[in-house]
């Protein structure tokens, strides 16, 4: 045991001081030269957040009627905002840091990997500001509350692999950054993100039985899972009350390993490249 | 001497192999039809056009490196040198073979290690210092080391983009060789700086080379620093291993090629210019010094050369003969215009020789001009012909009592104290 924790520590001790020295890094700079520095991490979905909540929960009144729905909507969109910072900042990582790659030697996934670290580290302050919000609107928490990290963790796999596999792509193929922008829009809107997955099913006929298939998208039924688990159980359509079948409620796990396994092996069987190619 | 230099070697043989390349080649594949749409490059897949030129750039090239060498490799620029010392680092990947390197290595191959112009200085090192796989701890063991060597105290808390270029070269330099790495691979650095940091560099590698424990791969041109640090040295020219061992001999080797490689480019624009070559004509149409000796020569030796003329002009023709230092610049000699006056009209050769003596190491250039005396001014001459180019000799001196700084020898020449009391001359 303890000569295979000390095998991981040499194995991935290196790495593990590349991603730290690129976060910190990344995270001083990301607010540098403006007064208030760091705060607006918290600062500013805090007002994005106020924004939002007033738009959509107080104007356009996007509801699902229950009281919980505004936090609801934070949660999602703060989670989709994970996935477009994550893949967005990643997907030009390699070619960003060429300069480095074509100089020193390292292990180099650990550029695209700081990327949606950075991404993760917005994400847990947008979430500590969504908890705030969850207080004031009085949700009620239950034991699910744990199994969160479950959730995000899956969430966080799909993502890297999805970034890792499309800077790859960049690498040889700039167009993939464009196809992604369009992309990322048309998975907004598939998803129940900024509308109720109810304010669909319940309008009954073949749009609603489809609609119930948006679950199998890795990224809807974590986002599901999380606003079900965190903040509402009793209002949140999961793939799990969905779906009886077991094949069909593990389909997007299952997506979601495949999708890193390939974005870890495509990039590794080209990371070797990547400096004589820029 | 001899027996110093073979014990060391040995004692280097014995040491564990540090760094082993094994039937290296490396190739790039270089766009020669851009497929600049989608459209194009299906029309070239279909076609077969793969749009690349295949490119060898390394051909099984093999070599050892035992702990604590001072490597030195040498070569002509576009032979392979960067590409290798980039495949040693790892960044570049052989196509085939294997390269092996075991400890910590740390490359200075290119100006500015990647740097990030918005952090300060220290956070730069701490930064280049994790990416070089140094944890906190590590990078405040050497921090002191590095801000000294640089000279840069009091500018480690500026952002790195308010250096001048020389400070941020300064920078990455020192992190570079004061980080505790155990193989140092450098390139090109020796011009780094100005002066007195080059000397403190000088002093670096002086003391590092008696580290048994420090291994230090050189990429270089300059074939001072080569004799002066070098255990061991490697030639690599057109992707292959030309030579590898002593550094003297392989700087040798690598003059000659430079020789060489002059001549054939002059020929080549000879061949391009047609008729008569450069700095001749109708009148003079052959004008030729060539090495009778060899073109490389201890100081004992005389270079012997001829000169190959036509010339069917009636009237009185002479002979200038002067030699260039291609190393330091300037005439080093010249016959003057009407010493050799030439007693045969037509095609013929006629042999000379120079005294080395008087020299230190250093390569030299002969130029020959044929000249008939002036028209206007009895005193003066004009030149008719010009041996210039391909038609120019090359030599240089090699000589183990020599130095390579100053072009006179202690032999031509010495400074001696007029008051001997006050000076000691060792």
């Amino acid at each position: 045991m303890k000569n295979f924790l000390r095998n991981i520590a040499n194995r991935y001790g290196y790495a593990w001081t590349v991603l730290k020295g690129l976060v910190q890094t990344d995270f001083k700079l990301r607010y540098q030269g403006s007064i208030l520095g760091v705060a607006w991490s918290v600062l500013k979905p805090l007002m994005l957040f106020c924004v939002m909540y007033i738009v959509f929960g107080r104007f356009l009144r996007m509801s699902d009627g229950t009281p919980t729905y505004p936090v609801v909507l934070l949660l999602g969109i703060s989670s989709w905002q994970f996935v477009t910072e994550s893949i967005g900042i990643g997907l030009r990582a390699i070619v960003d840091r060429g300069d480095l790659l074509r100089k020193i030697h390292f292990p180099n996934y650990i550029v695209v990997v700081s990327a949606t670290v950075g991404a993760m580290i917005s994400y847990a302050i947008n979430l500590v500001v969504v908890l705030v919000f969850a207080l004031v609107a009085r949700v009620e928490f239950t034991w699910r509350v744990v199994l969160v990290p479950l959730n995000i963790i899956e969430l966080y796999a799909f993502t890297l692999g999805l970034t890792l596999l499309m800077a790859t792509i960049y690498v040889y193929f700039r167009d993939i950054a464009h196809i992604w922008e369009v992309l990322a829009q048309i998975i907004f809107y598939a998803m129940p993100i900024i509308y109720p997955l109810t304010y669909v099913t319940n309008r009954g006929g073949t749009i609603a039985s489809l609609a119930r298939l948006e679950l199998l998208n890795p990224f809807a039924q974590t986002i599901q899972d999380i606003r079900h688990n965190l903040v509402a159980p009793a209002t949140q359509p999961t793939i799990w009350n969905t779906f009886s079948n077991p094949i069909i409620q593990l389909f997007p796990v299952v997506l979601a390993v495949f999708v890193l396994w390939l974005g870890v092996h495509v990039f590794r069987k080209h990371s070797r490249k990547f400096a004589e190619v820029m | 001497m001899t027996d110093s230099i073979i014990e060391k070697k040995n004692s280097y043989a014995e040491r564990p192999v540090v760094l082993k390349a094994q039937h290296v080649s490396k190739y790039f594949k270089l766009p020669t039809e851009q497929a600049t749409g989608l459209k194009q490059a299906f029309i070239n897949w279909t076609k077969g056009i793969k749009g690349y030129k295949r490119q060898d750039v390394l051909k099984d090239i093999n070599f050892e490196v035992h702990q604590g060498e001072f490597f030195g490799i040498v070569g002509r620029n576009g032979g392979g040198k960067s590409t290798l010392l980039k495949l040693i680092s790892q960044i570049y990947y052989p196509e085939n073979g294997s390269i092996e390197v075991s400890g910590k290595l740390v490359p200075f191959i290119e100006l500015g290690v990647g740097f990030n112009p918005e952090l300060t200085g220290r956070e730069n090192i701490y930064l280049n210092g994790s990416l070089l796989g140094f944890s906190k701890e590590e990078v405040d063991d050497m921090y002191d080391d590095i801000v000294e060597f640089a000279e840069l105290e009091e500018f480690m808390d500026q952002k790195l983009k308010n250096y001048s270029s020389g400070m941020q070269v300064r920078l990455a330099f020192s992190v570079a060789i004061k980080a505790q790495g155990d193989i140092l691979v450098l390139d090109e650095v020796l011009a780094v700086g100005d002066e007195a940091f080059q000397r403190k560099c000088d002093d670096f590698f002086t003391e590092i080379k008696k580290d048994p424990s420090k291994t230090v791969v050189l990429v270089t041109h300059d074939m001072n620093s080569v004799k002066r640090y070098c255990t061991r040295a490697m030639m690599i020219s057109h992707g292959e291993v030309i030579a590898i061992g002593d550094p003297e001999s392989v700087s040798e080797q690598y003059t000659m090629e430079n020789l060489r490689a002059e001549k054939r480019a002059t020929e080549r624009q000879r061949a391009e210019n047609g008729g008569y070559p450069n700095g001749l004509n109708e009148k003079c149409p052959i004008l030729r010094t060539t090495a009778v000796s060899s073109p490389l020569l201890t100081s004992n030796e005389s270079f012997k050369f001829e000169v190959e003329y036509q010339y069917d002009e009636p009237g009185d023709f002479y002979l200038a003969i002067a030699v260039h230092d291609l190393r330091r610049g300037g005439i080093t000699y010249d016959t003057g215009s009407k010493t050799f006056k030439m007693n045969q009209h037509g095609h013929h050769t006629v042999q000379f020789e120079l005294p080395l003596n008087l020299f230190n190491n250093g390569e030299f250039r002969i130029y020959t001009s044929l000249r008939t005396p002036s028209a206007t001014n009895p005193h003066a001459t004009d030149a008719v012909g010009v041996a210039i180019d391909d038609r120019a000799c090359d030599f240089a001196i090699r000589d183990k009592r020599n130095r390579d700084f100053a072009l006179l020898s202690d032999r031509a020449l010495t400074i001696t104290p007029v008051d001997a009391d006050a000076v000691t001359v060792e």
